[in-house]
């Protein structure tokens, strides 16, 4: 490949640096494409490094020597050296390590507690349709205007009746009766839970509505007690600790 | 290589796989085969010890923070720091930032540089052919090359025509290769 004479003395000029304007972009461009006048260029250079020699001779100043390496001491360079490998060299790898297992870690527990939250929010969302279907239930049963209908047998007057319903061991009570007479001025019914032993244990004091029915819901029991009856008395407005005969009505479980 | 000297017969390929390792050692082998080189260029451009020093100190840095700016594939060490050294050098002497990026520079050159015998039959070699050269052609390209003077501020000194200056510059140069040729 030859040297393009137009570029000839332009690549001398431009090996010392002193090609400038228009020239030196032309000569740039020239140089993108043709390799010639790229080995004339460095050739050049090559001139320009023998022009150099011609200066050898004077050397530079013992202390310049000392200056370097302690330039070079302050700036230590550890790459692309295969440096001895430490445990200290593992460090990275076993933060990185602990890393990933503690990433799984958190991982696993956030899985099982989605899972929990989960199952609660569906135990939640039950209890919360059971509590609604039963405060429909309560409130069916103790709605003032309620009608309330007690069947007996044919050309059968009406009855006062008591239906209680007794679960022991959430010493939960619902009571509901119906037909009962009108009570005396300041007096009550109330209800008691007779237990297999022991003494009747107050179970609520009421009064009926105009039409005779009445309902008694979770009055306070002590916890677990084994009911073998109940029976309704007439006391005082404010109840007695004990029945007061006569029973109005009493009922046995089955 | 470390804990022990590097020893003077080392290529240059050697030295620089020291530095590149980043062992100091391979700094200290390369400033005793080529400071005087690059000290010497510095200081004829400059005129004065200090400011060459400095260049020297440059140079070689810049080999040791990022000895990937010189590719032996494409030249060898010795020319290369020679030409840099002029480069910075001229920068300095016309308080202009660095117009070359040295990593793009690439020398070609026959003598080799790296043995002290080397070296001094080459500079006796230069010296020779510079010697024989005709006056103005010389003064062209020192004005050039020492003091890093354009064509135009050549031509403007010595009265004579651009194409004239162009033509010794390059004649010059072309000449110092011819004597390694020969």
């Amino acid at each position: 490949m030859s040297v393009h004479e137009q570029f000839a003395e332009d690549l001398a000029l431009h090996a010392l640096g002193s090609l400038q304007g228009e020239e030196r972009v032309a000569l740039e461009k020239h140089l993108e494409g043709c390799a010639g006048c790229c080995r004339e260029l460095e050739q050049l250079r090559g001139d320009m490094a023998l022009m150099a020699l011609s200066t050898a001779g004077p050397v530079p100043p013992r202390r310049s020597r000392q200056r370097l390496l302690e330039a070079v001491a302050r700036e230590p360079r550890r790459v692309q050296a295969p440096a001895r490998r430490g445990w200290w060299m593992l460090v990275p790898w076993a933060a990185a390590a602990a890393l990933a297992v503690g990433l799984v870690v958190v991982w696993l527990q956030k899985s099982d507690l989605q899972q929990r939250i989960a199952g609660l929010q569906d135990q939640s969302t039950q209890q919360l349709a059971e509590l609604q279907r039963a405060r429909e239930v309560v409130s069916t049963l103790t709605a003032t205007d309620a009608m309330r209908v007690t069947l007996v047998a044919a050309k059968t007057p009406p009855q006062p009746q008591g239906k209680a319903i007794y679960v022991r061991d959430r010493s939960s009570l619902i009571f509901l009766a119906s037909n009962l007479q009108a009570l005396p001025a300041q007096k009550a019914y109330e209800l008691w839970l007779i237990p297999t032993s022991g003494a009747p244990i107050p179970a609520g004091v009421f009064k009926p509505d105009a039409h005779g029915s009445a309902t008694v819901i979770n009055p306070p029991l002590p916890a677990g007690v084994q009911a073998k009856a109940f029976a309704i008395t007439i006391e005082p407005e404010g109840g007695s600790s004990a029945p007061t005969l006569p029973i109005v009505l009493v009922g046995a479980g089955e | 290589m470390s804990g022990t000297e590097l020893k003077g017969d080392l290529t240059d390929i050697a030295i620089l796989s020291a530095i590149r390792s980043g062992d100091e050692k391979g700094m200290a082998a390369l400033y005793d085969r080529y400071s005087a080189v690059v000290y010497s260029v510095a200081l004829r451009v400059l005129g004065d010890t200090g400011a060459a020093e400095d260049i020297l100190q440059d140079v070689f840095m810049q080999l040791w923070r990022n000895p990937g700016l010189f590719d032996s594939s494409r030249g060898s060490l010795g020319p290369w720091l020679a030409v840099i050294a002029r480069h910075r050098a001229i920068d300095g002497l016309r308080k202009r930032r660095p117009e070359t990026d040295i990593a793009d520079v690439v020398v070609s050159v026959e003598p080799d540089m790296a043995g002290d015998a080397e070296r001094a039959r080459a500079m006796e070699k230069v010296r020779g052919t510079l010697g024989s050269m005709p006056s103005v052609q010389r003064q062209a390209l020192e004005m050039a090359y020492f003091e890093g003077l354009s064509h135009s501020e050549i031509s403007a000194k010595t009265g004579e025509p651009l194409g004239t200056i162009k033509t010794r510059i390059r004649a010059g140069l072309v000449a110092l290769r011819k004597a390694f040729a020969t």
